[in-house]
């Protein structure tokens, strides 16, 4: 299991050839109270940067976009009734959707977690 | 995600420095570098206020003097009078209205408050409050329309502090005696022996004052009030969402200089005087949809569910687009998506069935009343 990231603060934690989906702890932070979750319908198909989800605080909705390109074969609707999770957990219980990878080579061009603590610092 | 950065510079209030330090997460608003939230999150500011009493910084906001030289209230009153169709010749010491500058197209340019000073030192003058991001420009429509004899005076050196709250009363009046004041009242008075001006008004739909102190004793004031157990310091995004299920304007959004008092619903800002009198700038317009009614008319918007629709979002009936969100989000105390916006006035009725495009796809509302959370403005008892 690996898990990677992109400088618009999503994950993606890939076992064999699903990644599980969703946005940061700093993400979060910078959004505030999370009220409300667009999921994906299952089986759509996402390329890599394009629209995923979208994620609403009280002030605005911000897009989460795909880490790598793949099929959408799950998706968190718990986050539906309790988007406050996204608060709570993000990288738990707060993720957003399962992508089924269509090249993983993809994933070499995200960071790792070194690499994105790293980022963070270059931002705040 | 996508994410926003501005790297222009920023002012900062009197009090900037008490928000880094409680952890406040600043972001630029009207060129000033504002805290949009503590760490607590918007939604605990909001019901803090809504139960408790919240602390603003608004010193960003424009405070400034009309004063007439000759030491006539009239002649100062008059004056004002050409700007904004409020009526303010019968304003009585102490009292403060809320108006619009228009222009001469009924257009509304900011909205304001304007009080008459309770001491009678001070009676040839007029207390304003303007908008932060529109000050400069009313400053100068001000100036360019005046007559000889009434100047505008500048008080930058002013913060300008709101507690809003059910127990805002309670807080305040260990300190002055306030829990009398009428609504929309203001008088001068001494909070730890440091000169303030205080009126009963606000902006989140609930009791509660603003309070105008000079910047150096800023400070001491806004920290002598968080010391209360009661009052919580509560930032930017929390005072957008109290006003919007407030059912209150905010320039910019609800109120442009397309924009007529009427169709914002705001004709209980022009009294009767100025209703019929006229001489105001944009009268002709304003009369004729007092008269005749206007093609459109703010209004409040429910989504269906709990998706926020916001501004921007297009409003439908049967496929014809019949107006446009101005503001929308999520009220916390109704713990669902509120909006207002302008629908054309034959489709304003409450519970009109409409159709938001959110996002490309189909979300069912309702036209509803305003506010969505009814205001609790302080009302003297009846004997």
């Amino acid at each position: 299991m690996t898990t990677k990231y992109t400088k618009d603060h999503e994950y993606i934690r890939v076992e064999g050839d699903i990644g599980t989906v969703g946005i940061t702890d700093y993400a979060q932070q910078q959004l505030g109270d999370v009220v409300f979750v667009e999921l994906p319908a299952k089986g759509k198909k996402v390329a890599k940067g394009g629209e995923a989800a979208v994620v609403e605080s009280v002030k605005a909705a911000s897009e989460v976009y795909a880490p790598v390109s793949g099929e959408v074969v799950d998706v968190n609707a718990a986050l539906e009734k309790s988007p406050a999770t996204v608060n709570e957990d993000s990288t738990g219980k707060g993720w957003f959707l399962k992508l089924k990878l269509s090249n993983k080579a993809e994933l070499d061009g995200l960071m790792s977690e070194a690499d994105y603590q790293a980022y963070l610092k270059t931002i705040s | 995600m996508a994410e926003v950065a501005s790297k222009i510079p920023l002012f900062k209030t009197p009090l900037h420095h008490a928000h880094v330090a409680s952890g406040g997460k600043m972001v630029g608003f009207a060129g000033y570098d504002m805290p949009v939230q503590y760490p607590t999150g918007i939604i605990t500011e909001h019901n803090w206020t809504r139960e408790s009493a919240g602390l603003f910084d608004v010193s960003h906001m424009g405070q400034a003097y009309l004063i007439a030289a000759d030491g006539q209230f009239e002649t100062v009153a008059k004056a004002f009078e050409t700007l904004v169709p409020a009526d303010i010749l019968s304003l009585a010491p102490g009292q403060q209205r809320y108006s619009q500058f228009l222009n001469d197209a009924g257009g509304i340019l900011d909205d304001l408050m304007v009080t008459r000073p309770a001491d009678p030192a001070d009676s040839a003058r007029l207390i304003l409050v303007v908008n932060a991001g529109c000050k400069e420009q009313d400053y100068a429509h001000i100036a360019a329309k005046l007559p000889k004899g009434v100047t505008l005076q500048r008080r930058d050196n002013q913060a300008l502090l709101a507690l809003q709250g059910p127990k805002s009363a309670e807080v305040l009046s260990q300190f002055s005696p306030v829990a009398g004041m009428p609504f929309m009242t203001a008088f001068a008075t001494h909070f730890d022996q440091i000169p303030v001006y205080i009126s009963r008004s606000g902006y989140t739909g609930e009791d509660g004052y603003e309070i105008s102190v000079a910047a150096d004793e800023a400070g001491r004031l806004w920290g002598a009030l968080l010391s209360d157990d009661r009052v919580k310091a509560i930032g930017l995004g929390a005072r957008d969402s109290l006003r919007l299920e407030g059912g209150l304007c905010l320039y910019g959004h609800e109120l442009d200089p397309t924009t007529s008092p009427v169709e914002a619903g705001l004709t209980w800002s022009i009294q009767k005087r100025r209703r019929e009198g006229g001489g105001f700038p944009g009268a002709a317009r304003i009369q004729k949809e007092l008269r005749d009614g206007p093609s459109r008319l703010r209004v409040g918007i429910q989504p269906e569910g709990r998706q926020p629709a916001r501004e921007g979002t297009e409003i439908f009936i049967n496929g014809r687009k019949i107006g446009i969100v101005t503001s929308g989000g999520f009220g916390p105390s109704i713990n669902g998506p509120v909006a207002m916006g302008y629908v054309d006035a034959a489709h304003s009725k409450i519970g009109t069935d409409v159709v938001l495009m959110v996002r490309g796809r189909e979300l069912p509302a309702k036209i509803s009343s305003m506010p969505a959370v009814p205001n609790r403005f302080y009302r003297i008892p009846k004997v």
